[in-house]
């Protein structure tokens, strides 16, 4: 549905998207993450044809941004990270301006702001002033605006920054439902969401595509636990390795302070109950245990690893 | 269309939620009855001049009242076009609904034409609360309605000029007072700039001369229509809107 081939674009002597290659599949929610200044909203920006690229071509459901921009942007739904919201127009009203400036008519325009009013959960906050509304409720005006006239793609820009749990929850799950039938592409730098919300991962970093990482397939593979205990380094590695449910088990550096400590990360699968053996492997040899849970999560280490990567190959170059 | 419209309503709808347009409003109203109340006046005295010596002079209500007072108000709106239209594109560049805006199928020429149709329209709407004066005349005498209409014709497509220049002033930059300082200075220089003629060489002063906004007015103020004068404003405000459309598109290219 998104196709983007060899994307350049510049700002001035600053290369802010370099030879960016990638693919949304219809249906798929992708998950397109990178540090800040990765060039994550320019290659949005791209898409949503604020700007032209330099180089390359990006297609939106087969039709060139260059060419054929008015036809990409009648397809996409966009969310700004900013939320740049008309602070003096009431929400039902702009929304109201949204579907007429999207080119419906006028009863439809109305009836699609009462939908995606429905579907944010904005209902009660309809006659009341953008300007007024809090964060979170501002965050879900720009969702509903993203909704209306119900395009075929997505792209959305932080939508879940500044909410609360619940409502986070609430705004996952909706992006959740549209699985299937509608493409999206999520930008976020909570991985925990991401991991939760989308299909597969584009990771870029300094414009280039960093990873492409399928969740659907390496997310079973889990990410271990980390064990943190004090007693003799040796000893206690051969201990752990030989509870019974125990994988593969890899030394880890020893949290800052405690010296003293040693620390795993032992791959064990599905087994739940080999925590509580390890723990009481731990403690009946004598040593004491300091820390047991779940190592950090596959796609943050997975993530960490790539930019760090990177950031070290700069540091050699330079 | 439909978005075009739909740009044009919303634009239409922030003016009269805006304190400040009030203000502007009523501002325009005072003034521009004051100098009606002067030229009420004058025009007495002239006319009471005129019926003790009939051969020495004539009056026309056209020439000497109702177009004075139109030209003080073109006059007046050269200062209060900036006001009106620093807003339309530097806020939201400012605050980044542009970008949004742009992202549903909407061109830039869609936008520019919105905005500027809307504060045309405020425009046409502050000239017309301004004229119960003019209208007052109709039952106090008999002026030549096609040259009062043709009177308002020239203060249209004055009006449109001046707009579309502050329309660029505006795509220019994402401040709002640079956008409005940077129009007054233009639209004065084109008001003036024929006064040049009376120095410069015969050529160039008749290529300033019909270049100045107040040149061209002067004829439909006076009741008269030449086309040359129609052709000069439809170009200099679409001249002005094009390229308020461009520099909408390249600033982006390169932020």
């Amino acid at each position: 549905m998104i196709e983007v081939k060899g994307l350049c674009k510049r700002f001035g002597a600053n290369l802010a998207v370099d030879e960016l290659s990638f693919t949304v599949q219809r249906g798929e929610i992708l998950g397109f993450l990178g540090p800040n200044g990765a060039g994550k909203t320019t290659t949005i920006r791209i898409l949503t044809g604020f700007f032209p690229p330099n180089e390359g071509t990006a297609l939106v459901g087969g039709r060139d941004v260059l060419e054929d921009i008015m036809a990409v942007r009648a397809m996409i739904g966009y969310l700004p990270e900013s939320v740049p919201l008309y602070s003096e127009m009431r929400v039902g009203e702009y929304l109201h301006f949204v579907g007429r400036a999207k080119g419906l008519s006028s009863k439809q325009a109305k009836q699609e702001a009462g939908r995606v009013i429905e579907a944010v959960g904005l209902g009660p906050r309809t006659g009341q002033l953008i300007g007024q509304l809090s964060k979170g409720y501002r965050q879900r005006v720009g969702l509903a605006q993203a909704l209306v006239s119900d395009p075929p793609v997505l792209i959305l820009d932080e939508p879940t920054i500044g909410l609360d749990p619940g409502q986070i929850v609430e705004i996952r799950s909706l992006v959740r439902s549209f699985a299937g039938h509608k493409t999206v592409m999520l930008s976020s730098h909570i991985l925990p969401e991401v991991e939760a919300t989308c299909d597969r991962v584009v990771i870029i970093n300094h414009g280039r595509l960093a990873a492409e990482v399928d969740l659907r397939t390496e997310a079973q593979s889990g990410a271990g636990l980390r064990l943190v205990a004090r007693g003799p380094a040796e000893e206690l590695g051969r201990l752990v390795a030989a509870v019974p449910g125990v994988g593969s088990v890899e030394p880890l550096q020893p949290p800052p302070g405690e010296a003293d400590a040693v620390g795993f990360i032992i791959q064990a699968g599905e087994d739940q109950a080999v925590r509580g053996r390890l723990a009481k492997a731990v403690v009946e040899a004598g040593c004491e245990l300091l820390e047991l849970a779940p190592a950090a999560t596959h796609l943050e280490d997975l993530f960490l690893r790539v930019i760090g990567s990177e950031a070290a190959a700069d540091k050699e170059a330079a | 269309m439909k978005a075009l419209k739909a740009i044009y309503l919303r634009e239409l709808r922030a003016y009269f939620l805006s304190p400040i347009f009030y203000v502007i409003l009523v501002v325009f109203q005072v003034v521009t009855g004051f100098f009606y109340f002067l030229h009420v006046a004058g025009y007495m005295e002239r006319s009471m001049m005129a019926a003790r010596n009939p051969m020495a002079m004539q009056v026309d209500l056209q020439t000497m009242l109702i177009g004075p007072v139109m030209l003080n108000m073109a006059f007046l709106m050269m200062i209060i076009a900036p006001i009106l239209t620093m807003r339309l594109l530097a806020e939201e560049k400012k605050s980044g609904t542009l970008e949004l805006l742009l992202s549903y199928p909407v061109s830039d020429t869609m936008v520019v034409l919105g905005k500027f149709l809307a504060v045309w329209t405020v425009y046409a709407l502050m000239i017309l609360l301004s004229s119960s004066g003019l209208g007052l005349l109709f039952w106090l005498t008999e002026p030549h309605l096609p040259a009062m209409l043709t009177g308002y014709l020239g203060l249209m497509l004055v009006g449109a000029a001046f707009l579309s220049v502050g329309l660029l002033a505006s795509a220019l930059t994402e401040n709002q007072i640079v956008a409005a300082t940077n129009t007054f200075p233009v639209l004065i220089l084109f008001w003036v700039m024929g006064f040049a003629s009376f120095v410069a060489p015969p050529a160039t002063g008749k290529v300033l001369e019909s270049l100045s906004t107040l040149t061209h007015l002067e004829k439909l103020n006076q009741g008269l229509i030449d086309t040359a004068d129609l052709a000069f404003f439809v170009l200099f405000t679409a001249f002005f809107l094009f390229t308020a459309i461009r520099v909408l598109e390249a600033k982006r290219w390169k932020v």
